[in-house]
């Protein structure tokens, strides 16, 4: 699977796809873990417009890139959570490691 | 012909990752004809695909063996059964315990459960060292047809 990403001097942005189980958390897990080595990303945004369905084998790929982005020193963020995501965000306690923004801070 | 209010369907597979999705698209479907909101069908593809994704990650570790699922539908209960002949659940009350897992190292959570409960009216775990582990969840479908 090719995840789509955007990279701007230290920061990385992926979208994150529509569905996120066990085969596509493993995936995202090493290509994001490759990207933020090759570009010595500081920080890291989840884009999560797409996102439909995460279950917890996502949460387990976001705690991981959350604590390696700790080691660094860098930070992560998630955005455009849909009510869905929001949901299984705050059940795992994910707001307390990762910054969700939310809209009303875009203006 | 005469329909019988209650209806099964019952499927087996792999142990694959791969199968997750085809098993969470087998349920959606089946479910489709009770008009479910978009959050009830959302609850239980999530809670099948964690009992799923247990039963491959947990049950059959390093090995390839059978999933079964199996989910009825009657009326507005719905009922799912996964079930897998694994290495089975040593303590099932530490189990179900929210970020529990015995996987640390693989970047597990320990929240599957959890969401199987936050989601399911009911979730019943049978487990036996060595034999297998048998997840059923029960769901009261609430809303009116629609949205
Ligand atoms: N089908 C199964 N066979 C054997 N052990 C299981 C099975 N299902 C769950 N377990 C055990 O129960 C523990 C808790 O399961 P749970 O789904 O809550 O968390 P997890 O799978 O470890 O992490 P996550 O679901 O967040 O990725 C697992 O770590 C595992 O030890
Ligand atoms: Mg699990």
């Amino acid at each position: 699977m090719e995840f789509l990403y955007e990279t701007k001097t230290g920061s990385l942005r992926i979208f994150t796809p529509r569905e996120i189980d066990e085969c596509v958390a493993s995936e995202m897990r090493e290509e994001a873990d490759m990207l933020i080595d090759n570009y010595q990303i500081r920080h890291l945004i989840f884009d999560f417009s797409n996102t439909e369905f995460m279950d917890s084998s996502g949460i387990g790929m976001l705690i991981g890139r959350s604590r390696k982005m700790g080691y660094i020193g860098g930070s992560v963020e998630a955005e455009n959570l849909s009510e869905r995501v929001q949901k299984i965000f705050t059940l795992a306690g994910l707001p307390k490691l990762i910054t969700v923004v939310k809209e009303e801070q875009y203006d | 012909m005469i329909r019988e209010q209650e209806q099964e369907m019952s499927m087996r597979f792999d142990s694959y990752p791969e199968n997750e999705q085809f098993a969470r698209m087998v349920v959606t479907a089946f479910l489709m004809d009770l008009n479910p909101t978009v959050d009830e069908m959302a609850d239980v593809k999530t809670a099948v695909s964690e009992a799923v994704t247990n039963a491959i990650i947990h049950g059959y570790e390093d090995c390839v063996g059978q999933v079964s699922l199996t989910c009825r539908k009657h009326g507005k209960d719905v009922m799912v059964t996964v079930s897998d002949q694994g290495k089975g659940i040593a303590d099932v009350e530490r189990a179900r315990e929210p970020f529990f897992t015995t996987k640390p190292e693989a970047e597990r959570s320990g929240m599957g459960f959890c969401f199987m409960e936050a989601f399911m009216d009911e979730v019943h775990i049978t487990s036996a060292e060595g034999r297998g582990t048998s997840v059923e969840m029960k769901k009261h479908l609430h809303l009116p047809a629609g949205e």
